[in-house]
């Protein structure tokens, strides 16, 4: 069964109809090209397809399509303005939080989301944010630096 | 010797596309109107396949092909991601068809549909009718290997793939001149690579009739071979494009799904197919890292030197040889280096049974022969009251060291220093003196573990790298390698290496990540850690004849004879004082158009490197253990490295801190569990399957003795694999320093040690 969706997609009006089956997911990537929404186990095991509905994070594989009717969605291609990495990709980018880069986009997102909200994290409770998102490639050490960086360096733009 | 970009800590040359998602996998690329592949599993471990029905799910709408055994080549091919070989008897064991006729383990591809979309193929594959003559299902080594028991693969008696080892010096008399002769055994388990990107590829027929295929490899001219071998085509006629890829670990050095997708293809015209595991089958039918179980014995003099070696391994390769029996005999090989002794005997057993394949994974089979020898010293210490380190040291290998069996000379070896350095950074001697006779509910201990690898595979096989640049006319030039960049950070490597030689800025490199291998230099693709260190020496060769060449360019405009000239920073220099003859950009456009010496500057490099640097290392932890639930805390971990010197220390450091990771997860959680009677695999999930989250994981340290190898590029050994090898055995012996408790099987996840700790009378 088909339904017609309404939703901003960074920032632009998109409508869009959408087989009540499908995942935000695979309208994401299949049928829309947003490729930077990554698909690590279509079970919500992973974090890799990390979107922000109305700024929360979500697992956009086990989301379905039909329920971003109305809201707010931002993916990775969202995040650079104007050709500008954010506060947050320049800090993943300077503290070598890349590697093979599939978990990163949904870690950036995560952590836009935590910058975003305008809290403060000690590191435990930051660890205990991000620990829906599986790497394998960097032990999460350098994840943990560059989202401690972020959110320095997004308190010190609040503080501004 | 100085150098301007090498040893600096430049930003990855990927990293801007990857946090921007701009960087595109294979996935991310669309073929019009791409048909869908499916594959059929088989639900039993062992079985012959009497008779296949295929024509409901023909009959079902949407559906373009159905492939059995029957419709694909019936030729057997090998899979593992080795060069080939001139040698026949060098060569991989060739024993798996794209789809079989006797299923060896529990998700064996049986048969597959290509379909309209995912749905219409999903429903299509139910709609296959097989008839199975079931076979007993051999779960263990100790089962496949019994007298009578059925053969997996007929040509492979007792089911025993291979048994090679090897033998030097007089080991009876080496342990009867021994004060000492210390036994011990040790097991670990299989475990999965978890890379991020499950594997995926597409494949079509373009418009000369020839086979493309778009795949998630490390090894795309592997896959080219393997391929042509599998359809018994041309190895010409196929063309193999790789694009970023999500990790590998090892798992991407084989070739699984690629010769499937090319036979789908051509089952409907050439029409673009993909073909995409889900996490559920990526972990049961892709690779795992072989469970061994190792019995050792050593003889040793009473203070401590080694005298003699044994070492009976049997490692479990599942239903497919894949590496088979290379990573029994790597991982023999490769610890050879640490402890030489005048005599060794090395016996492993390489066995067929029917559970999911065993492969590559990053370390080889050192992680499990390792995890064996550096528990059994620490036992061996213990016994002869001896601090662990002091007994290692007495053993550890010296510079000028010749390998008996490999012939590689250890030219360079900062294994003592890597110790001492590590010592410090935990604080060895404090905490062994403050942990001593324990008696609580959580007690605490350290422990250490050591570690050598070697950079590539000289002399088992061809170490053959490609590289090409082309000079632009600003200066700025293009590299293209045959390796493949899939996470480890070697494209930013290779631009730092070109930029040192021709006095860029690393963003005047412009690496070309995709790897076509139409166009890209023949390299054998990433493994065996041997990007930097092999295809460095190439990227190397390959600037270096650019730079003659502009020298001597430069020369006939100026009459400045070359050898007096050099690049720096963007300008044509005197070599002697630096000082400016023309700017490089002034040179490189004439190049492109002086209308009478006009010759664009080109280097198409290969390098065959003869030559093997062992690298070397320590894992110094910190344990607390809880004695009443088992559970192990890692409070503080270190892996100390001579790898070398560092190209790029932060890249280094993340590999390092990945690796280390990786070890942690074989040590204490990670584990592919199989019903012992179906062979079935318990938990093929990110949930089930233990892999540590961001939670399990300490703050990591890394430490590096920078050695310089004279064979290496600016003098680097290898990296990627090494900081998975020691993590294990160190977090073993630091329980074992803390409660006693030698706990010899891996993992040490808490029901495992709370059952020890109730057998050791602890609970």
């Amino acid at each position: 069964m088909a339904k017609k969706i309404s939703f901003t997609l960074n920032g632009k009006a998109v409508n869009f109809e959408v087989d009540v089956r499908e995942s935000l997911l695979d309208v994401l990537r299949y049928r829309l090209g947003y490729t930077g929404v990554k698909k690590g186990c279509g079970v919500g095991e992973c974090g890799a397809c990390t979107v922000l509905v109305d700024g929360m994070t979500v697992d956009s594989c086990i989301y379905l399509a039909v329920w971003a009717d109305g809201r707010e969605i931002r993916t990775i291609e969202g995040i650079a303005q104007d050709g500008e990495l954010s506060v947050v990709q320049q800090a993943f980018v300077e503290e070598g939080a890349v590697q093979c880069g599939f978990c990163t986009p949904g870690l950036v997102l995560t952590t836009t989301a935590l910058l975003e909200s305008g809290r403060e994290y000690t590191r435990e409770e930051l660890k205990r944010e991000l620990s829906g998102h599986f790497c394998r490639c960097t032990g999460y050490k350098n994840i943990l630096k560059a989202a401690e960086k972020s959110l320095e360096a997004g308190k010190r733009q609040c503080e501004e | 010797m100085p150098y301007s970009v090498v040893g600096k800590s430049v930003k990855r040359v990927d990293a801007v596309a990857k946090v921007t998602g701009k960087a595109k996998y294979t996935d991310d690329f669309f073929e019009r109107d791409m048909l869908v592949g499916k594959i059929l599993r088989s639900p039993y471990a062992h079985a012959i396949i009497k008779s296949i029905d295929v024509s409901k799910a023909r009959a079902l709408p949407g559906v373009e092909a159905v492939l059995t055994h029957l419709t694909v080549p019936k030729v057997k091919f090998p899979t593992a991601g080795h060069p080939y070989s001139l040698d026949p008897s060098h060569r991989d064991k060739a024993d798996r068809l794209i789809l079989t006729d006797k299923a060896r383990f529990v998700g064996d591809s049986v048969a597959a549909v290509v379909a309209v979309d995912e749905l219409v193929a999903e429903k299509a594959l139910k709609l296959i009718e097989i008839e199975y003559e079931v076979l007993e299902a051999l779960t263990t080594p100790e089962a496949a290997m019994r007298e009578g028991a059925p053969l997996i693969h007929e040509d492979c008696e007792q089911n025993i793939l291979a048994s090679r080892g090897y033998s030097f010096g007089d080991l009876e008399a080496a342990f009867s001149e021994s004060d000492f002769v210390f036994e011990g055994e040790y097991e670990t388990s299989p475990v999965q690579h978890c890379h991020l990107e499950n594997q995926v590829s597409y494949a079509y027929l373009d418009g000369e009739g020839r086979l493309v295929i778009v795949t998630s490899t490390q090894i795309p001219h592997i896959v080219r071979r393997i391929v042509g071998q599998a359809l018994d085509i041309p190895w010409g006629g196929v063309r193999v494009i790789k694009p970023y890829v999500g990790g590998g670990f090892g798992n991407k050095q084989d070739v699984t799904i690629e010769p499937l997708n090319a036979a789908m293809t051509l089952a409907v015209g050439g029409r673009p197919v993909k073909l995409e595991l889900s996490r559920e089958e990526a972990m049961i039918d892709t690779r795992t890292r072989h469970a061994f179980k190792f019995r050792i014995k050593t003889g040793l003099t009473k203070d401590g030197k080694i005298n003699g070696i044994y070492i009976a391994a049997v490692s479990n390769t599942g239903a497919y040889a894949s590496h088979g029996h290379s990573i029994a005999s790597s991982g023999g090989g490769k610890f050879r280096y640490l402890y030489p002794a005048q005599a060794m005997k090395y016996e492993p057993v390489t066995v067929y049974t029917n559970l999911p394949v065993a492969g590559a994974m990053r370390g080889y089979g050192t992680p499990q022969i390792f995890f064996a020898y550096e528990s059994h010293l620490d036992e061996i210490a213990h016994k002869l009251d001896m601090d662990p380190i002091e007994l290692r040291q007495k053993n550890f290998v010296q510079v000028g060291h010749v390998d008996l069996l490999s012939k590689n000379r250890i030219l360079s070896c900062g294994i003592r220093e890597c110790v001492a350095k590590g010592k410090e950074l935990i604080r060895w001697d404090e905490k062994r003196e403050l942990y001593k006779n324990q008696s609580g509910d959580k007690r605490r201990g350290v422990g250490m573990a050591c570690f050598s690898y070697a950079s590539g595979t000289h002399p088992v096989s061809i170490e053959v790298a490609g590289a090409r640049i082309v000079m632009n006319q600003d200066g700025s030039v293009q590299l293209q390698v045959g390796a493949t960049e899939i996470g480890q950070g070697s494209d930013t490597v290779f631009a730092q290496m070109v930029a040192e030689v021709l006095g860029l800025p690393v963003e005047m490199v412009h690496v070309i990540s995709t790897q076509d291998t139409d166009i890209t230099p023949f390299d054998t693709g990433s493994y065996a850690s041997r990007q930097t260190y092999i295809t460095g020496m190439a990227v190397k060769k390959a600037a270096e004849e650019v730079k003659a060449k502009l020298l001597d360019f430069v020369w006939g405009m100026t009459d400045i004879p070359a050898e007096t000239l050099d690049l720096r920073e963007r300008n044509i220099v005197f070599k002697h004082n630096g000082e400016v003859v023309m700017p490089l950009e002034q040179a490189a456009m004439q190049t492109y158009y002086d209308t009478v010496f006009g010759r664009p500057l080109t280097s198409d490099t290969s390098n065959n490197a003869r030559v093997n640097a062992i690298p070397f290392g320590v894992t110094f932890a910190e344990v607390e253990v809880d004695i009443k639930t088992g559970k192990i805390e890692v409070l503080e971990i270190y892996n100390v490295h001579d790898s070398g010197r560092i190209v790029n220390p932060q890249l280094a450091q993340g590999q390092v801190h990945g690796g280390v990771s990786m070890g942690i997860g074989y040590a204490l959680s990670e584990q592919l569990l199989f019903d012992e009677k179906t062979g079935k695999t318990l938990n093929n999930n990110l949930l089930d399957y233990k892999l540590p989250t961001i939670m399990d994981t300490p703050d990591i340290g890394v430490g590096f003795v920078e050695t310089e190898d004279p064979t290496g590029a600016f003098g680097v050994k290898a990296l990627g694999e090494p900081p998975v090898i020691s993590p294990a055995p160190a977090l073993r012996n630091a329980v074992f320093a803390a409660t006693g408790v030698a706990l010899n099987r891996l993992p040490m996840n808490p029901q495992r040690v709370f059952e020890k700790f109730k057998q050791a009378g602890l609970i």
